[in-house]
């Protein structure tokens, strides 16, 4: 056996989260604003059609975003619009 | 005025001197004789010598590594920090000048006029690379935190326990091996390469230069790794969607120009397999990279459903010498007289055959249908494809005197297909264009967005009538878009 040995840490040296805050649930009953971002992945405006339909039946507000494209991450300036102006956000994820 | 004598417990020289050095201490020269070898070994080596003190340790090799000497015995004469003169080795009249300028007198009893010294401990290899990795630190270019490893851990599976390796052995990245690393590029190791996604973490030299330890990198490597780090971390390159997409797509560094040979790559058989060393790490350094300084890993970030073999590294070299074509990156915009890399989001590669092909556009329509099958034979527009020609296939269009454009313009038009055949349903298969889109059945649709979509390379063994085909990932504005950069700025 060796005496130990040093290594240099390979990584970004970020210190880990222990777990992603929470946001406080949304208070019961109507009139939530809530934004459906659309990844741009086929098929995913289908299910977001659903769902805005069942959330306005419960007398919600909602918002239809959409990213320029499933491959990238959405912009900072449409993180930022859904964060200003909704109280929550639902992501139509896959085909 | 101060005389240090440097001397280690192996080397005969060292005995020959050490008991005129004790002597003459003895009689009042100010005469320091110092060892650089450890307390046991020293110890040894007075008693086999016959000196009545034992010498004081030089700790650290402090000493040793300010006067940097390359033999011992090392005798200098110093004038508060200032060296005034230096015998090494044993050289009679020279160190009765050297203690005379001291105002001190040597014994000459018994000392040979002239006796080689011994390499100083300073220049063995390990001790030279401890010392420069010390050197590194102290001066700020190594600035990564450092991990202790305990005496009880197998490095390697400490490595593995830690969550740093891609399933493969890695080879610990320990300061000496990093800053020997380093010596094979010009750059400062806290120059930033990019910011590496998903969790944007900063590459810098050093970063990149730990991680290519890890994937094994010989050293010649590292200019290639770090202009492969550049072009991955593009925004256009979409690095952040490759390593989070389903799809199995990973980056494919392509060589191309002259310091892919001095770098040890392969350009010939066997160029996409396994067998050489700088093929093999270049592309599992950029999978390190992505790994532990972006934070993606398989399965977690990394969300590919199937993955593939590439995605532990692939890289090759363009076989320039007999190409029909200039250098894939050199086509794409870097300078015809440096070497560039390309990197293109792609699946694993699969062949084409044609043993029959002996002229052009015979050989295209068979390469097209490899291109058609891209994803799927009905999947149009949103990918491009890659073509690595062997030279037996490459051979056909340099005879023909046919150039990249040409090829490619063949190939585009050969991968056009009418609109009915690309429908959703056509031939039984679900997969397709929306029957709404369709306004006329006969409309030709392309596979590729462009003919600059199909990339052309050449590589390969002499042997053998075949090309490999790749398939990208989502290609374009829409997805990944291949990038070359020069490799140039990082040697």
């Amino acid at each position: 056996m060796n005496d130990g040995l040093v290594i240099l840490d390979p990584t970004a040296e970020r210190d880990e989260a222990t777990g992603r805050p929470l946001a406080d649930a949304l208070p019961a009953g109507t009139g939530a604003r809530i934004a459906l971002l659309d990844i741009r992945k086929p098929r995913g405006d289908v299910f977001l059609d659903e769902i805005e339909r069942l959330l306005r039946e419960r007398g919600h507000e909602v918002q239809r975003t959409a990213k320029p494209t499933f491959t990238k991450p959405a912009p900072a300036d449409l993180r930022r619009e859904i964060a200003e102006h909704c109280d929550a956000v639902i992501e139509a994820l896959a085909d | 005025m101060e005389v240090i004598a440097l001397v280690k417990h192996d080397c005969e020289t060292c005995a020959t001197l050490a008991p005129a050095l004790e002597a003459a201490a003895i009689a009042g020269a100010p005469v320091r004789m110092v060892s650089q070898s450890n307390e046991a070994e020293t110890r040894a080596f007075a008693e086999r010598v016959g000196l009545t003190t034992v010498p004081e340790l030089d700790e650290g090799l402090a000493l040793s590594e300010r006067l940097d000497p390359e033999a011992v015995p090392a005798v200098v004469l110093l004038d508060g920090d200032e060296e005034q003169d230096r015998v090494e080795g044993l050289h009679r009249a020279r160190l009765e000048a050297l203690f005379a300028a001291a105002g001190a007198t040597l014994p000459r009893d018994g000392l040979p006029e002239i006796k080689p010294g011994c390499a100083s401990i300073t220049q063995e290899p390990e001790v030279a690379a401890r010392l420069a990795a010390k050197r590194a630190r102290a001066a700020g270019r190594i600035r990564a935190r450092e991990l202790d490893l305990g005496a009880l851990e197998d490095p390697f599976e400490a490595l593995h326990q830690r969550g740093l390796s891609d399933g493969l052995p890695v080879v610990p990245p320990t300061p000496e091996r990093v800053v020997a690393l380093l010596e094979h590029t010009s750059r400062d190791p806290q120059d930033l390469v990019g910011v590496v996604p998903p969790y944007g973490g900063q590459a810098t030299v050093e970063k990149v230069a730990i991680n290519a330890v890890m994937a094994g990198c010989a050293g010649p490597e590292l200019p290639l790794v770090l202009a492969a780090v550049e072009a991955a971390c593009r925004e256009a390159f979409a690095l952040h969607g490759l390593i989070a997409t389903t799809h199995p797509a990973g980056p494919v560094v392509i060589v191309s120009g002259p310091y892919a040979d001095e770098a040890g790559m392969n350009a010939r058989g066997n160029a996409l397999g396994q067998g050489n060393r700088a093929n093999g790490t270049i592309g599992r350094a950029l999978q390190l990279v992505a790994r532990n300084v972006g934070g993606g890993r398989p399965g977690v970030e990394d969300r590919a459903a199937h993955g593939q073999p590439g995605k532990v590294g692939a890289a090759f070299a363009e076989r320039l010498e007999d190409s029909p074509f200039d250098g894939l990156a050199q086509d794409r915009g870097v300078p015809a007289d440096e070497t560039g890399i390309t990197l293109v989001a792609a699946e694993a590669p699969r062949l084409l055959l044609d043993q029959l092909a002996r002229e052009p556009e015979g050989l295209c329509a068979s390469l097209a249908t490899a291109l058609e099958s891209i994803a799927h034979p009905k999947q149009r527009l949103a990918w491009d494809g890659l073509v690595v020609l062997g030279p037996e296939h490459g051979r056909i269009f340099r005879e023909a005197g046919w150039n990249r454009a040409r090829v490619r313009d063949r190939l585009f038009a050969l991968t056009t297909s009418p609109a009915r055949d690309i429908v959703r349903g056509a031939g039984g298969s679900p997969e397709g264009v929306e029957e709404r889109f369709v306004t006329d059945p006969d409309m030709p649709v392309a596979k590729f967005a462009a003919p600059d979509r199909i990339l052309l390379a050449y590589a390969g063994g002499d042997a053998g009538l075949f090309s490999m085909v790749y398939g990208s990932w989502a290609a374009g504005e829409i997805g990944s878009a291949p990038q070359s950069v020069s490799v140039e700025p990082w040697r």
